[in-house]
């Protein structure tokens, strides 16, 4: 599990990787509030690329990040999800809430 | 007919999480799965265990029991109990967005495992423990070795 965050003027971008569930929600959630405390963009970016599992706790960080940025009027957009992630996500209908792009 | 056939006994600890979904994907593998059929099952066991280690046992530790049986006919049937708390009403517990614990879990774990798996079961006594009874039908493929 890893999070490498990028910074380009008001974009943050948040390229997760490994596994997400709810072991390793924990530290990408803090990694990722982390960046947005710094910087205060005004669009997020959570890039799943390099996610090869996740379950409903993916959900969950998303719905927790759209709350926080709910609160300083940001965009939200997911994206580069893989085929298996997309699926979860498209389940949950979380597209109502953020941009969801596949890969 | 029973045709084979895996129990495994593990603490409620978070790490658990990924080991208990990669076992039963291993074991699995005999049926010659599609990957999406794979990403299923573990995407489901995970909610399941998950379950017990934030609901039934609530973070303190516990034991997991899990199941795993292959039939005639590529049927797959999963069994995930614990000694936890139990549920008190089983239908509101398994309404999509419905959570007890708050925080960041998004109430969609049982919601999950309804649309992944084929068929899903859940028995539960408050005080007791939960199971849930899990099955999938993985698809048969043409096989050039016979």
């Amino acid at each position: 599990m890893s999070v490498e965050i990028n910074v380009t003027g008001e974009v943050v971008t948040a390229y997760l990787s490994g596994e997400l569930d709810h072991h390793t929600a924990k530290e990408m959630r803090q990694a990722i509030d982390a960046a947005i405390e710094l910087n205060m963009p005004t669009l997020v970016i959570l890039d799943f690329k390099g996610i090869t599992f996740m379950d409903s706790s993916g959900i969950g960080l998303v719905m927790g990040r759209y709350r926080l940025l709910q609160k300083t009027g940001a965009d939200l957009h997911i994206t580069e999800t893989p085929p298996n992630i997309y699926k979860v996500f498209r389940l949950s209908g979380i597209e109502k809430l953020a941009k969801l792009e596949s890969r | 007919m029973i045709k084979n056939k895996f129990t495994m006994t593990l603490q409620s600890r978070s790490f658990n999480e990924s080991f208990v979904r990669a076992a039963v994907a291993a074991f699995v593998l005999q049926l010659d799965p599609t990957l999406e059929e794979i990403s299923d099952i573990k995407t489901a066991v995970s909610e399941a265990v998950t379950n017990c280690i934030v609901h039934a046992y609530k973070e303190k530790l516990g034991n997991i029991y899990i199941t795993a049986e292959i039939y005639d006919d590529n049927l797959l049937k999963l069994k995930i109990r614990d000694k936890g708390c139990g549920i008190e009403n089983i239908s509101k517990a398994m309404e999509p967005l419905f959570t007890t614990v708050g925080g960041e879990r998004a109430g969609l774990g049982f919601a999950v495992m309804q649309s992944f798996m084929d068929t899903i079961k859940v028995r539960s006594a408050v005080g007791k423990g939960t199971t849930v009874y899990l099955t999938k039908k993985i698809s048969q493929r043409f096989n050039v070795n016979g």
